[in-house]
């Protein structure tokens, strides 16, 4: 099985891999995935008072394209804000990436690594899913 | 578009030299192994105009009587090897067919008598497959769990044997992991209850010694690809006294005494035959030889945090070894040794994204099964091949374990099984 060049240099070059401190406030944690189906991300990103992504890490244990998309991932959330990364698709990832279908369920893991860690970091903030921010702010 | 860009990277890395390395380094001789010269030498002769290229069955002029003449040489070759005598002998398109022929040949043959079969969970594909369709004709089959290391649960095998069993198929040498099985001890079990005993020998010519009487064995599937011979080119050693009787499963002209109907391939058969004379030969030797490099590699990496052997260390064959690094994915590893080449039990790197049935047979966990390599060593294995190899594995192992998110709630003391995946 070839490797596309892009998750080669992923590999050989990872973006961001790393710890933030998941008792940050500002940090929101998405671990997604399981050791029995060969694929664990964990993604964090650290959010300023703007409500936009200043850093972000990952550690993925995972096939070269599951790390790749990982990797990806903490390129494409910095600078954006939460709302804007929420947009982000495994499609974009995959395309990016040129993963063949075999491979496409890497690029979904990583989408849901994006939405647990948007999910935590909001969670910490008491802004809850979409639908309860507006009933609190209707209250 | 894409695909074709991916093909020729590939073709850029074929290899290249560094000292005296081939790179990339083969370690899968349990995939495969190139022909020895010396085999490929011998089957060129039997090719043109020159050579042998008669039809082995024209019983009417000399180009046909060289051709048998050759053949006839070849299963001598094989025969021997076994401990066979070279009637008891079929010619097949390998060890998958010969599987095929055996497990069907004789589950058919014998339906009167019964339509039960007993076999492992941590056999090759061949004969699962074979158990499966055989299962949808009717058939019963019994498929026995090993025992963690690997071998043959003695007592969960003689409870599984029933009135109608008709044929057991257990292998003698298993791919995966390398272990042996106590081929003897189940052939008298056999013997003893009548019931046929298949054994799918393809990884054992020429790693371990092989007795067909002594191991009491009806039915053993051979091929050379494992043994430095030819791909496309397999054998059926079938047991004359007592007779071991089967239905055909491919037809026309009655080749191999009704039991395998098609023209004979000279060079193939030629090429078994010697790479199947150097391996009784040579075997003694080349067994030490590969001993003292597996030893060397086990050497170099088992001071590695967490890493765990596959398969029993001693009742296994001197060029495999089969480990899993936890906390790194298998697939990802196999990447990053791009300067060897390897297999892996990795759910990733087989098309079903399910990890490998063998070692989950084994009571491995899937993380375990997830996370193994197998390397496997050959005739061509040099000590320098084996040292490059361990220093690849060490750093490709610490570079993926500080990726890795597990290996850090390890090293936090986190209990895996304890926590709550969201898994997809």
């Amino acid at each position: 099985m070839a490797y596309s060049d892009k998750v080669l240099d992923h590999y050989e070059n990872p973006r961001n891999v790393g710890v933030l401190d998941k008792d940050d406030p500002n940090v929101g944690t998405g671990m997604v995935g399981a050791p029995a189906c060969g694929d664990v991300m964990r993604l964090q990103i650290k959010v300023n008072g703007e409500g936009v992504i200043e850093d972000a890490k990952f550690k993925t244990y995972g096939c070269g394209s599951a790390i790749a998309s990982s990797s990806l991932v903490t390129e494409m959330v910095k600078g954006k804000t939460l709302d804007e990364v929420a947009e982000i698709r495994n499609k974009h990832i995959a395309d990016e990436l040129a993963l063949p279908p075999v491979k496409i369920h890497c690029s979904v893991l990583a989408e849901d690594a994006i939405a647990a860690a948007i999910a935590d970091i909001r969670a910490k903030r008491g802004e809850g899913s979409e639908a309860s921010a507006d009933e609190a702010v209707a209250v | 578009m894409e695909v074709q860009e991916q093909i020729k990277i590939n073709r850029d890395e074929r290899p290249s030299t560094v000292s005296s390395l081939n790179i990339p380094i083969y370690m899968d001789y349990s995939a495969t192994t190139p022909v020895d010269e010396r085999v490929a030498a011998r089957m060129a002769e039997c090719l043109t105009k020159q050579g042998v290229f008669g039809n082995p069955a024209s019983r009417s002029h000399p180009f046909g009587w060289q051709a048998e003449e050759l053949i006839e040489r070849a299963r001598k070759d094989v025969a021997d090897t076994i401990g066979a005598d070279p009637r008891e002998i079929v010619w097949t398109s390998g060890a998958t067919e010969s599987d095929n022929l055996a497990i069907k040949g004789a589950a058919h043959f014998n339906v009167k008598r019964g339509k039960h079969i007993v076999t492992m969970k941590t056999e090759h594909k061949a004969v699962l497959d074979t158990c499966r369709q055989l299962e949808r004709e009717g058939f019963e089959v019994t498929y026995l769990d090993p025992q963690p290391n690997g071998l043959l649960d003695f007592e969960a095998f003689e409870a599984a044997l029933r009135d109608d069993t008709t044929v057991v198929s257990i292998m003698h040498v298993n791919n995966e992991i390398g272990v042996i099985q106590d081929i003897a001890r189940i052939g008298a079990i056999c013997r003893e209850r009548k019931i046929v005993f298949h054994v799918d020998a393809a990884q054992s010519p020429g790693k371990v010694p092989i007795d067909v009487d002594a191991m009491k064995v009806d039915l053993m599937a051979l091929c050379a690809h494992k043994v430095y011979g030819p791909k496309g080119i397999g054998a059926l050693y079938v047991r004359r006294k007592p007779r071991v009787r089967l239905e055909a499963q491919i037809h026309g002209g009655g080749h191999e005494r009704g039991m395998r109907s098609g023209t004979l391939p000279t060079h193939q058969i030629v090429g078994m035959g010697e790479a199947f004379r150097i391996a009784r030969e040579e075997m003694g030797a080349e067994n030490e030889r590969l001993h003292g490099l597996k030893e060397r590699l086990w050497k170099g990496v088992e001071d590695m945090e967490e890493i765990y052997l596959n398969g029993d260390m001693d009742q296994r064959v001197p060029g495999n070894m089969n480990i899993s690094f936890n906390f790194v994915e298998g697939e990802s590893l196999i990447m990053s040794l791009k300067d060897v080449a390897v297999s892996s039990g990795s759910a990733c790197t087989s098309a079903s994204l399910e990890p490998s049935y063998v070692l989950r047979a084994l009571g491995r966990n899937d993380e375990l099964a997830h996370s193994s390599i197998r390397f496997t060593i050959g005739r061509f294995t040099t000590e320098e091949e084996v040292d490059f190899t361990i220093a690849k594995v060490r750093e490709a192992v610490e570079k993926l374990r500080e990726l890795s998110p597990l290996w850090d709630m390890h090293k936090e003391g986190i209990d895996l099984d304890t926590v709550q995946w969201a898994a997809h």
